[in-house]
């Protein structure tokens, strides 16, 4: 998959000996280089730390000339304001986003399967059909989707948002799961038909076995967009019954702004996505790299 | 003919409840969220009284509609620009082998998993407008009070508090959060490259900018395409990030299609939600289309 392409010990060993610059010019590039590199993590980490300092901070800090300086007394009322604030929301965001992701992944799958080892034709027509979905503005389905969730009497909060994080995952988790089984052997497939097992036997014995690192670029992928899906959750639920995001929002939004409590609920929020992205990175980025289509 | 029903039959059988699912909640949705932008039902209660393309001509002749189209153009522009202007820069300097490479890599990519809700909090604050020169500027914080104190006052701005390019500083975070995926993108693409390529070009005497000019960004042209594809749809689709920044969703300076279909479902006028989300979709459907069927015939070659 496209992950290994990041991995620096694929790639071939380094440029250098042809047209070499001069030891003491290749130095004064080597120190711009770096200069460059850690300029650009302070200006990336300036909203962590931001949030990092502001939610620590109390009625003794509330001037505006001491923003960007370290609390002068390092207080937990933002904190604990989060905290309460948010843990429902987030209890019934972990009720929903794991089940969308299993049973998600689950379809994903057997999808991948069928379109890359068990085609019929016109599958790439479906494939692309599917993959169509993907890319739609929610914004055009939305009206009539209200419409029909009231219908189908599924109720708002976590059924429904559970419902549409499966249904709207389904094209990314198919793409996948497709181009990841693209790279298994179809003789293995071929053999396990002669031996006349049936799609499903195929499936158990021979594709899922090797599914692994395909359901944790999945899983991750469908954890971190449900966790952070703010769209559904905006039209789906409410303060009483929605995710950490709609929370959050709340929590946030407003005129007046206890800025201590929102910037710790920020952080409260992000720390399961962040969890994921700093012990899973390097399939965190392959799923990323699936988003652009090709495999 | 049996024998190849009994081969592909239970491959389509397997696949239905996809199949079903999504024509369903898409295309099906497609079609009835088309046939409610035609009707007149403006008011929670329902009606079927169909008015053609009326909805269409009242928004495009609005000019609160036309001001979020050109807000939208603003924002894609920027947001494009920024993210691959920097996640091209990112890729390049870290493309030569590096000590700590990892470490700048994760970093540059960390706030790809967060929220932007989360991020629009912070972001919130540090794009509030007021400015220390202003009465009531000895109240100013975020970016504005930075920018003072390390003397580069001239810079302070009212952000996105500002008619014709307040939504380029709604871009400013959304490029904070994608550059790093952008880069990502751009460093598959570099190692993609065979080194051999490089190496001839060095040979041939090539020039380091005549080796980028003629080797490097052709076999880039496909990663680019991604890139511009994947951004310029989330900037058509940007919504959690606007609401996360400014508290009113009706602000006419940051107002996007995106916010004002909000708006219009919120206000229970279902047609005229209806009519921008088809209008969205059109506009997404012109960058989307023609990719997918670009790579699906590259695929099959």
């Amino acid at each position: 998959m496209a992950t290994s392409t990041l991995d620096r010990s694929a790639a071939p060993a380094a440029p250098g000996a042809a047209g070499a610059p001069n030891p003491g010019r290749r130095r004064i590039n080597r120190t711009l280089k770096y200069v460059l590199l850690l300029f650009f993590v302070v200006v990336v980490l300036i909203p962590a730390y931001v949030l990092f300092i502001t939610s620590f901070k109390g009625s003794s800090d509330a001037d505006p000339s001491r923003a960007w300086f370290l609390p002068t007394t390092w207080e937990t009322a933002g904190w604990s304001k989060a905290w309460t604030t948010l843990a429902p929301a987030l209890g019934r965001t972990f009720a929903l986003v794991i089940p969308a992701a299993v049973i998600s992944a689950t379809l994903g799958s057997i999808n991948g399967y069928v379109l890359s080892k068990w085609r019929f034709p016109g599958a790439n027509v479906v494939f692309t059909l599917i993959l169509f979905g993907m890319f739609i503005p929610y914004q055009a389905v939305m009206i009539p989707l209200t419409q029909l969730m009231s219908t189908l009497g599924v109720p708002q909060g976590v059924p429904s948002l559970m419902l549409l994080h499966i249904v709207y995952g389904l094209p990314i988790c198919t793409l996948i799961f497709r181009n990841y089984y693209e790279s298994v052997p179809s003789e293995l497939i071929e053999a396990a038909r002669m031996d006349g097992a049936g799609i499903l036997r195929t499936y158990a014995s021979v594709i899922f076995p090797v599914s692994a690192p395909g359901f944790v670029v999945v899983l991750i992928w469908q954890f971190t967009s449900a966790w952070n899906d703010y769209l559904f959750a905006a039209f789906f639920s409410s303060g009483r019954n929605g995710p950490v995001t709609i929370a959050l929002s709340f929590l946030a939004g407003g005129q007046l702004t206890d800025y201590a409590a929102s910037m710790a609920g920020a952080l409260i929020a992000s720390v399961p996505t962040l969890i994921v992205y700093i012990l899973l990175g390097k399939y965190f980025v392959g799923g990323l790299m699936s988003g652009s289509v090709k495999g | 003919m049996l024998k190849r029903v009994k081969h592909w039959g239970p491959g389509l059988l397997l696949l239905a409840p996809t199949i079903i699912l999504v024509g369903v909640f898409v295309y099906w949705l497609i079609i009835e969220n088309f046939r409610v932008s035609l009707t007149n039902q403006h008011t929670a209660k329902p009606s079927d009284k169909y008015v053609g393309f009326d909805n269409y001509t009242n928004l495009l002749a609005d000019p609160n509609f036309q001001h979020s189209l050109w807000n939208l153009l603003i924002l894609t522009i920027v947001f494009l620009g920024g993210t691959l202007i920097f996640g091209f820069l990112w890729a390049w300097i870290l493309d030569k082998p590096a000590k700590g490479e990892g470490f700048f890599r994760a970093v540059y990519l960390f706030p790809m998993a967060v929220s932007f809700i989360a991020s629009g909090v912070v972001w919130r604050w540090l794009l509030s407008s007021l400015q220390t020169d202003q009465p009531g500027g000895e109240r100013t914080t975020g970016l504005n009070r930075l920018l003072d104190s390390v003397g580069l006052g001239f810079l302070q701005n009212d952000w996105w508090s500002n008619p014709t390019w307040g939504i380029a500083a709604i871009a400013v975070p959304a490029i904070w959060q994608l550059s790093g995926y952008v880069m990502a993108l751009f460093l598959a693409g570099f190692r993609g490259i065979p080194e051999e390529l490089r190496e001839a070009a060095r040979i041939d005497g090539c020039s380091e900018w005549k080796l980028y000019r003629h080797v490097i960004f052709p076999q880039l042209n496909p990663v680019m395409l991604s890139a511009v594809i994947i951004i310029g749809h989330m900037s058509l689709k940007l919504f959690d990030l606007i609401r996360a920044i400014v508290p009113d969703a009706n602000t006419y300076d940051v107002q996007v299609p995106a916010t004002m279909m909000w708006v219009k479902y919120i206000g229970s006028d279902y047609a005229d939600a209806a009519a921008i989300g088809m209008i969205l979709l059109v506009l997404v459907a012109i960058v989307v289309i023609p990719y997918l069927m670009y790579t699906s015939r590259a695929e099959k070659r």
